[in-house]
C-alpha cells in the first residue's frame, strides 16, 4: 500500500508544473491561438497525470475505469471547444500574432 | 492534516468571494458571464468540501452548465451595452439615497447576521437522526432521495410546477429563434456530438438509477440529458414540427402530471397527500423519478431555446377570428 | 467558529454582495447575475449549517431544500433572461425605464 500511495503522490506532483505552464501561457501569450494551444495541451496532460495518480489509488477497477473516462471526456470537450474558439476568432478577423 | 484542509477551505472561500465581487463589478458583460461559470464550478467544489455530493452534482450540471448556456444565448441576443448610462438631472435625494442606504444598511445587516451566526453551536445533528431512523420506512437507501421524493415530496411537486410555469412564461413571450444555422456548423462539433450523445444518455440513466442508493437522482440525470439536447441544438439540428407539436408538449408535462397523480390518488382513497401505499413506495418513486428526468431535460432544453415552437398558434383567439371581429 | 460556520459567514457576504449589485447595477443581465449570486449565498448558508452535524452524517433536509432551490434558480434565470431580451427588443434599451421615460 505504501508504494501505491507514493506512486500516486509522485504522479500528482508531476502534474503541477503542467498546470502552472498552462496558466502562465493563458496569462502571458500574445494571441488567442497561442493561449488556446497552451491551455489545451498543458492542462489536458496535467489532468491525465492527476487521473493516473488517482487510478493507482482507486478502490476497484470500475472506479479506475470511470476516472479514465473522465479524462477522455475532458480531452474530447477541450479539443472541440478549442477548435470552435479558434474558428470563431479567425472568422471575426483576428490574425495570428507574428514576430514583427 | 486538518490545518492543510482548513487552509484549503479558507482559500476556496476567499476565491469564491473574490470571484463574486469581480463578476458583479466587471465592466464587460461577456467577462462577467465567464466568471459566473467559473464561480459556479468552484461553488460545486465547495459543496463537495461541505459533504454535499448530490448538491455538487446538481450545481455543476444545472448551475454551471445550463445557466451558463442560458446566459451565453441571452448575451448573443442582446445588443452591446452602452458605456455609461447618464441619469438625467438627478435630484439631491436621488443622488444620496442609494449610496447612503447601501453603505449604512448593508454593513449593519451583515454585522447583525454574522454576530448571530457566531452564537450558533459548532455541531448540531439537525434532522439527520430522524431521517436515518425512518429511512427503512421510505424504501430508498439514500437519505437525500428519501427526503426529496418521500418525506418532503410536496416540495418537489411544487418545484416541478415552477419548472412548468417557467416554460409557460417563456413560451408566452415569443417564438423560438434559430440557435445555429445548419450550414454554419463545424464538422468537429457534429462529430463530437455524435460521440457524446450516447454517452450522455447512458450516464443520465446511470445517475438516475444511482439515486436510489448513492448521490444522484432525477434532477442530475435530467440536467445531463438536457445538456445532450442543448448540444444537439447547437450542432444545428432542429426539431421537426411532427415532434415539436404534441410529443414535446406531452414530454414537458408528463413528469408533473404523473407526480401529481401519484400524489392525489391516496387523497381520493381517503389517505393523506403523497402517502405512498406501503410496499409500493420504491416502484412509485422510480417511476416518478424516470418521468421527472425526461420532463426536466425537456424543460431545461426548452428554456435554452427561449421560445415556443414555430408551429404553435400565435394568438388566442386564432388570427382568423380576430380579423373577422375587426371587420365587424 | 469552525469551518462550516466560516462557510456560512461567506454565504452571508455573498448574499449581500448580490443584493448590493441588484440595486446598483443597471443592465438587466447584471441584475439576473446578481440574483443568482444571492441564491448561491443562501444555499451556502443552508449547506454549511447542515454540515455541522458530526457523526450522524450531514443533515439531508437542507440538501434537499438546496436541490429544489437550484432548480427554482435556473427556472427564474431562464424566464428573467427571456424577459430581458424581450424588453430590449420592444423598447430598445436593456434597462428598466426611468421616471419620465415611456413605460415608467
Amino acid at each position: 500500500m505504501e508504494i501505491r500511495e507514493l506512486l500516486a503522490a509522485l504522479l500528482m506532483l508531476t502534474a503541477m508544473p503542467f498546470f502552472l505552464a498552462g496558466t502562465l501561457g493563458l496569462l502571458r501569450f500574445p494571441d488567442v491561438f497561442c493561449r488556446l494551444h497552451a491551455l489545451t495541451k498543458a492542462d489536458n496532460l496535467g489532468l491525465g497525470l492527476i487521473v493516473l495518480g488517482l487510478m493507482v489509488q482507486a478502490d476497484s477497477w470500475q472506479a479506475a475505469a470511470r476516472l479514465l473516462l473522465i479524462w477522455l471526456l475532458v480531452l474530447l470537450a477541450g479539443a472541440t471547444v478549442a477548435h470552435l474558439i479558434a474558428r470563431q476568432a479567425l472568422r471575426t478577423g483576428q490574425n495570428p500574432w507574428r514576430l514583427s | 492534516m486538518t490545518l492543510l484542509s482548513a487552509l484549503f477551505d479558507l482559500l476556496l472561500l476567499a476565491t469564491l468571494l473574490w470571484l463574486a465581487w469581480r463578476l458583479l463589478a466587471s465592466a464587460d458583460l461577456f467577462k462577467a458571464v465567464v466568471l459566473f461559470i467559473a464561480f459556479s464550478l468552484l461553488l460545486a467544489l465547495a459543496w463537495v468540501r461541505l459533504n454535499a455530493p448530490d448538491v455538487a452534482l446538481a450545481e455543476a450540471a444545472i448551475g454551471a452548465g445550463i445557466t451558463g448556456a442560458l446566459l451565453m444565448v441571452a448575451l448573443g441576443r442582446l445588443s452591446p451595452e452602452d458605456a455609461c448610462p447618464h441619469r438625467l438631472h438627478p435630484t439631491l435625494g436621488q443622488r444620496l439615497s442609494a449610496p447612503l442606504l447601501i453603505s449604512l444598511a448593508v454593513p449593519a445587516a451583515v454585522a447583525i447576521l454574522l454576530s448571530s451566526l457566531l452564537t450558533l453551536p459548532e455541531t448540531a445533528a439537525g434532522l439527520a437522526p430522524l431521517v436515518t431512523s425512518h429511512l427503512a420506512q421510505s424504501e430508498v437507501a439514500h437519505p437525500v432521495t428519501a427526503v426529496l421524493l418521500n418525506f418532503r415530496g410536496y416540495d418537489t411537486l411544487l418545484e416541478v410546477a415552477v419548472l412548468v410555469l417557467a416554460v409557460l412564461g417563456i413560451w408566452c413571450l415569443g417564438e423560438a429563434q434559430v440557435l445555429t444555422l445548419p450550414g454554419s456548423v463545424s464538422p468537429v462539433l457534429l462529430g463530437m456530438t455524435r460521440v457524446l450523445l450516447p454517452v450522455l444518455v447512458l450516464t443520465g440513466g446511470y445517475l438516475l438509477w444511482l439515486g436510489g442508493h448513492a448521490p444522484g437522482g432525477a434532477f442530475q440525470a435530467g440536467a445531463l440529458l438536457a445538456a445532450g439536447a442543448v448540444l444537439w441544438l447547437f450542432a444545428g439540428q432542429m426539431l421537426s414540427s411532427r415532434w415539436s407539436d404534441l410529443p414535446l408538449r406531452l414530454l414537458l408535462l408528463l413528469g408533473f402530471q404523473v407526480f401529481l397523480a401519484t400524489a392525489a390518488v391516496p387523497v381520493l382513497q381517503g389517505n393523506l397527500l403523497l402517502a405512498y401505499p406501503p410496499g409500493w413506495a420504491k416502484t412509485m418513486i422510480l417511476l416518478v423519478e424516470t418521468l421527472l428526468a425526461g420532463s426536466i431535460a425537456a424543460v431545461l432544453a426548452a428554456a435554452v431555446i427561449g421560445g415556443r415552437p414555430a408551429c404553435a398558434p400565435q394568438s388566442f383567439p386564432p388570427a382568423g377570428q380576430a380579423d373577422e371581429e375587426k371587420q365587424q | 467558529m469552525n469551518i462550516p460556520l466560516l462557510y456560512a459567514a461567506g454565504g452571508v457576504i455573498l448574499f449581500f454582495l448580490g443584493l448590493h449589485a441588484l440595486f446598483v447595477r443597471v443592465h438587466l443581465l447584471r441584475k439576473v447575475l446578481a440574483a443568482n449570486i444571492m441564491g448561491s449565498g443562501v444555499f451556502m448558508v443552508f449547506i454549511a449549517l447542515a454540515a455541522r452535524a458530526g457523526e450522524a452524517g450531514p443533515d439531508p433536509v437542507p440538501h434537499a431544500m438546496v436541490l429544489t432551490g437550484i432548480v427554482v434558480t435556473v427556472s427564474f434565470t431562464a424566464l428573467g433572461l427571456v424577459l430581458a431580451v424581450k424588453i430590449e427588443q420592444t423598447s430598445g434599451r436593456s434597462r428598466l425605464p426611468r421616471k419620465g421615460e415611456e413605460g415608467a
